[in-house]
């Protein structure tokens, strides 16, 4: 041990000069560094990208463009009668309506003197929903004193005309698509000019029904966000009890042994398990085993309890553990049993926790897809249910899977709505969110 | 009657209960709570518990039941020749329920009573109208034995019906006042309140399990029906899938397994590099301020549902990747392909790694820090040589997670990877996953009894194996890594 | 206080390894050390003592500016090693911290082989030219901290599957690799058994040879079995700084006797 020197004692030089390699070790380090910078701008850039696509992609779906024009409710075709009976009048069908608006566009277009060369007919009629019929029909079986009038109506334009004003159809393209003419943007124009052809804020977007593959300018997710909104209640009304029941007797009841180990080991597999499998699970049992009917709130809303227990039962046990045990110690001093402790004084305490993770256990279920397809929510549903608890059990659409349903439609028209809808789909998952890290900031004690 | 006004009743006699029980209690204790075992609201919620929970469970387990044995005793009346040429039992079940509606329906609206309908044979043309006016169209001609079965389901429900109402009622008022006998000053009602309570969390608690177990059922019990109609061999070994509509299909699972495999590695590929250097730059290197924006801004990517990865994909991903280098590189002609659904599935699963790993990092002990520290060893070679080594359980715990989940993800494989089941190295070609076939072949129009079907079940158990391997796997490697350190 | 040094430096038979000179450090806002001054003599022990809180821990580490890890944490004044300031912004801690070598309260093994736990300071600072080299210093460097015989048939099993007393000892073995010129030891023995710490006493003892060792305890034997000079700090002050015999016997400051015969601490 009286060795002093190791076997190759390096030299020491002044430590106020940087040997060569320290300063290529510290080179090194800068680039780590570097290289953790640049994926921290890969992720955000992702984040930013992904946004901004949706976003510029949809933002456009809020926005309809629409033909107000002065018709005249024709009594000799609408009404033939004349008594202006709600139930004879419902013969009449949108073909008969139609035929009318056709009509008054083609006068508006004369009386303002468009004329372009090579307009035909078939032209102006096509710039019109197919949609605008059923529109005008509703108004005047819902108001038969209108028939014979001649009324003020807006009705919605031809999805590729809509297209055109928000830039997706050019005369470029329109000279290759069969659906639309360059004469008719050209029209389009000249109406705009003359104030017919307007775009405004795009209401039945969000409230009204899904539409048919040709008519993606008359589609909207009504239907599909009331669908949504009944099976987030049946999360809510299922889970949080439920769930706040199992987490309690995990955390605070349970014995430590191989039965309660099994159950956390499930809990935490379960979290895990891909969505879809719930999706079979759902069409399996509650389907094909139970009988309760496909594409229902309920039948959804069973599947995502399902799958949001396992991911409400992990925070709100931490919330519970978080609850110092000198606060479960005090109320047992005070010969409180064990049941009183927790529901008195822990369950309180821990509330706040509970509450934020399950708003975004229901946000995560809000947005989840694949399971849904399976039970049959994909199913083109016009009609809004009935209120719960009845409606529970109608068909209905689902936020997340009308988006997928309308990707899947060959219209370009639809690539625009899936992106709105989307924007929608976020705005609920924000506002959830939101919720959460206020309740969390406001409430949540730091023990 | 109607269940939600039976619900009702349980509910008043429960209430009356809860009342009655107080005052039974409080009598019997001369009027001065003192005297009572228990606070005197107990009494009255065991009382309440008594009358109410037994009758709600079994009208639960009734109405989840009765359909299922009705059909099964009116489906035997259904004779094979009822069955039309390329209809199923089940389409035939249907009609029944349909017409069962329909005479009800009739009969509420006062069209025909219920003597006469008893009278009515299949061939009347009385019945079509009456029918029709209750909204039911008749479809093709309509076999007596199927009208029989009609009037039997109809008859069943409401004796059914009728049953429940008596037999709820009466657990509800039996279960109300054998509690109350029960209630007397020295009556532990807590105690029996609270065992009553613990058991409705035991119960709870077992819904986990019994996911679990439903899951494992239905899995196991289609994918045996499968087998029968469609050999296991060929599923496991064939290397084409090629389901067709008139029977023959190959069903073989390798070129969907390959797609998975290939469109999760590409994933994993781009998002455990990006995420793990995100962790350790937020973890170690980041200023506060910078970590305060960018943490919840990442995770800001966890909480986006995968329905917007998946549009993300189709309209803007997949036309990039396609137009600007498989075009170009000339690989491959289709916007949707392995890497366009592997690239999102990337992003996808960046917060995924990235925030397990940072969990897993910061729970590296401080004193190894500085230990490497104080013998001048750089930030960055404390992190890949002491840091990343004692972490590496844990990161290997996370990667397993994120390929669990890559295995499993659906909608941006639907919307991103295409359809076309191929067994290719060309990463600009569309293929395909065993989530996608499992979502087109249950979506799909072929009839459900039928191997094109039923493959999905197989499909889904191949995946649920998959997952449960990769996720016990991760648990087990996490947990132990956590104790090292604790 | 200023006469106390004076008699100190007649004391000193050795040259001086470290001189510090008006020391402070400022946690924040926290006052933490007060005007300190203190020579280390080369090839010495010397200890640190004084109650828990009185900042001794926190000098120690500025002597290889382990401060620098604590954002919060700000050092003033001058600390030289053989007269250069390793304050200075042009010197690297990292170099530095190859020439002040540290050990801590809690052992803290890496994750990693015993062989690897000792080449690790000679790989990264690069001090050996090969694989043998490498051998060489991590024999002699698990020699010098008393742990050859007891490891040399496993260097390739984890260290953290040592005992308590020889993962100390091992973290010695480790700091002793890259040849440091200064040993700094942060109450090395108080998560240790008593046979251990007998164990590594003695080892501080023998790596006197060769270091200039710096040892923070707060055990005041241990101070006055294993150390030559022994400083005495409280409240951020150092109080007295001296022979560690007269320090003990013969006190100069009130407090110092206070504390050594049990009344404060």
């Amino acid at each position: 041990m009286t060795d002093a020197s190791l076997p190759t004692t390096p030299h020491r030089g002044s430590l106020i000069e940087v040997d060569a390699r320290t300063r290529r070790r510290n080179a090194a380090e800068k680039r780590f560094r570097l290289y953790g910078l640049v994926a921290l701008g890969i992720g955000l850039a992702a984040l930013v990208i992904l946004l901004t696509s949706v976003l510029s992609n949809g933002v456009s779906a809020f926005r309809q463009t629409s033909l107000v024009l002065e018709m005249n409710l024709d009594a000799a075709v609408l009404d033939k009668k004349g008594n202006r009976d709600p139930e004879e009048m419902k013969k009449v069908t949108t073909i008969g309506y139609g035929k009318l608006i056709d009509k008054a566009l083609k006068e508006a277009v004369a009386a303002k003197g468009i004329a372009i060369e090579g307009l035909t007919d078939k032209d102006v009629a096509n710039m019109i929903s197919k949609e605008a019929a059923a529109q005008v029909r509703e108004r005047v079986l819902s108001n038969p004193d209108l028939v014979g009038e001649t009324v003020t109506v807006k009705v919605l334009a031809n999805g590729r005309i809509d297209g055109y004003l928000k830039g997706r159809v050019t005369m470029q393209s329109a000279e290759r698509d069969s659906n639309v003419t360059p004469n008719q943007l050209r029209l389009a124009d000249a109406l705009m000019a003359e104030g017919l052809l307007v775009k405004a804020f795009n209401w039945d977007f969000i409230t009204g029904p899904d539409a048919s593959e040709l008519r993606p300018e008359a589609s909207g997710l009504g239907v599909a966000i009331l669908g949504s909104a009944y099976m987030m209640i049946i999360v809510l009304i299922l889970s949080l009890p439920i769930g706040v029941a199992a987490s309690i007797y995990l955390e605070e009841f349970a014995p430590k042994n191989r039965w309660t180990d099994l159950i956390e080991v499930n809990i935490s597999n379960l979290a895990a398990v891909p969505s879809i499998v719930f999706g079979i699970l759902g069409l399996a049992i509650f389907i094909n085993f139970a009988g309760l009917p496909q594409s229902a709130p309920i039948v959804g809303g069973l599947v995502l309890t399902l799958m949001t227990l396992p991911r409400i039962i992990i925070p709100t046990r931490a919330a519970l553990g978080a609850v110092p045990p000198s606060i479960r110690e005090a109320a047992l001093g005070v010969g409180a049993s064990k049941m009183q402790t927790i529901f008195h004084h822990v369950l309180p305490l821990a509330m706040p926790g509970i509450l934020t993770g399950m708003i975004i256990g229901l946000a995560q279920a809000l947005g989840e897809t694949a399971p849904l397809l399976l039970i049959g929510m994909v199913a083109f549903v016009r009609d809004f249910p009935a209120a719960p608890p009845e409606g529970f059990f109608d068909p209905a659409a689902a936020l997340p899977v009308q988006v997928y349903n309308w990707t899947q439609r060959a219209d370009p028209g639809f690539a625009e709505r899936a992106s709105g809808a989307i924007i929608v789909l976020l705005v609920f998952l924000l506002v959830m969110n939101a919720v959460a890290i206020l309740l969390r900031n406001r409430f949540e004690r730091r023990w | 009657m109607n269940i939600a006004v039976l619900v009702l009743i349980v509910l008043a006699i429960s209430a009356a209960g809860y009342v009655l029980g107080r005052h039974r209690a409080l009598s019997g204790a001369q009027g001065d709570r003192r005297n009572l075992h228990s606070l005197i609201g107990y009494y009255g919620q065991t009382v309440f518990l008594f009358a109410s929970v037994p009758a709600l469970f079994l009208l639960a387990v009734w109405l989840f039941l009765q359909p299922m044995l009705i059909e099964a005793r009116v489906g035997a009346m259904i004779q094979p020749s009822d069955i039309p040429e390329g209809g199923s039992a089940t389409l035939v079940m249907s009609d029944v329920r349909r017409l069962a509606e329909g005479l009800d329906a009739a009969i509420a609206s006062g069209a025909v009573t219920e003597e006469a309908l008893a009278g009515l044979q299949a061939g009347d043309a009385e019945l079509g109208s009456l029918l029709s006016d209750a909204g039911v169209a008749l479809g093709a001609e309509l076999r007596p034995n199927v009208l029989e079965a009609a009037k039997a389901y109809r008859s069943d429900s409401h004796g059914a019906r009728l049953a429940l109402t008596a037999a709820v009622i009466a657990v509800s008022l039996v279960g109300a006042l054998l509690s109350l006998l029960r209630v007397s000053p020295e009556y532990r009602a807590r105690n029996v309140f609270e065992r009553f309570v613990l058991a409705a969390l035991i119960a709870s608690s077992l819904v986990a399990v019994l996911t679990t177990a439903g899951i494992i059922a239905s899995l196991l019990f289609e994918s045996i029906h499968f087998f029968q109609l469609y050999p296991a061999k060929d599923f496991f070994l064939s290397l084409t899938w090629n389901p067709q509509f008139r029977g023959g299909s190959d069903l073989g699972i390798w070129p969907l397994l390959w797609g998975t495999l290939y469109v999760s590695f590409v994933a994993l590929i781009f998002a455990v590099p990006v995420g793990l250097l995100i962790a350790i730059y937020l973890s170690e290197y980041a200023s506060k301020r910078l970590r305060t924006f960018a943490k919840p801004a990442i995770e800001i990517l966890a909480g986006i549902p995968t329905i917007v990865y998946g549009l993300f994909a189709l309209i803007t991903v997949g036309p990039l990747l396609r137009d600007y280098f498989a075009q170009p590189l000339g690989l491959g002609t289709s916007s949707a392909s392995v890497m366009t659904a592997g690239l999102v599935m990337g992003i996808m699963l960046i917060p995924f790694v990235s925030s397990l790993s940072d969990d897993i990092i910061n729970a590296v002990p401080q004193s190894l820090r500085d230990g490497s520290f104080a013998i001048g060893a750089t930030q960055s070679e404390t992190v890949r040589q002491v840091i990343l080594p004692a972490a590496l359980p844990g990161i290997v715990g996370a990667i397993l997670l994120a390929a669990s989940r890559a295995i499993g993800e659906t909608m941006i494989v639907v919307m991103g990877a295409g359809a076309a089941a191929k067994l290719d190295l060309n990463p600009f070609q569309a293929m395909t996953t065993i989530t996608v076939k499992i979502v087109s072949q249950l979506t799909g129009d072929t009839e459900f009894a039928s191997p094109e079907t039923l493959v999905a079940f197989a499909l889904g158990m191949m995946l649920f194996l998959f997952t449960l391997v990769l996720n016990v796997l991760a648990l087990v490697v996490v947990r132990k890594y956590r104790e090292q350190y604790e | 206080m200023e006469d106390m040094r004076l008699a100190d430096r007649t004391a000193s038979a050795r040259e001086n390894k470290i001189t510090a000179r008006g020391v402070q450090v400022y946690y924040g806002t926290n006052h933490a050390i007060k005007d300190v001054d203190v020579d280390i003599a080369d090839r010495t022990v010397t200890a640190f003592i004084g109650p828990s809180g009185c900042g001794k821990s926190t000098f120690l580490r500025c002597l290889n500016r382990m401060n620098d890890t604590i954002p919060i944490c700000r050092v003033e004044g001058r600390i030289e090693i053989d007269g250069e300031d390793i304050y200075d912004k042009r010197v690297d801690p990292v170099q530095l911290r190859a020439r002040v070598g540290m050990v801590f309260q809690k052992p803290n093994p890496f994750p990693k082989s015993i062989y690897d736990n000792v080449a690790y300071g000679p790989r990264i600072h690069g001090l050996t030219r090969n694989r043998a080299e490498l051998d060489e210093v991590v024999e002699k460097s698990l020699r010098r901290a008393a742990l050859w015989n007891e490891v040399k048939d496993r260097l390739t099993s984890p260290g953290t599957g040592l005992s308590g007393g020889q993962q100390q000892r091992l973290c010695i073995a480790r700091a002793v690799a890259t040849s440091p010129e200064v040993l700094l030891m942060d109450e090395p023995c108080s998560a240790l058994d008593p046979i251990a710490t007998a164990q590594v006493e003695e080892l501080i003892d023998e790596l006197r040879e060769n270091f200039s060792v710096v040892i923070v305890t707060h055990s005041m034997q241990q101070a006055a079995r294993v150390s030559q000079r022994t400083a005495f700090f409280h409240l951020g002050n150092l109080v007295e700084f001296g022979e560690t015999g007269q320090i003990f016997t013969n006190p100069r400051d009130p407090r110092t006797e206070a504390y050594i015969t049990g009344r404060i601490g």
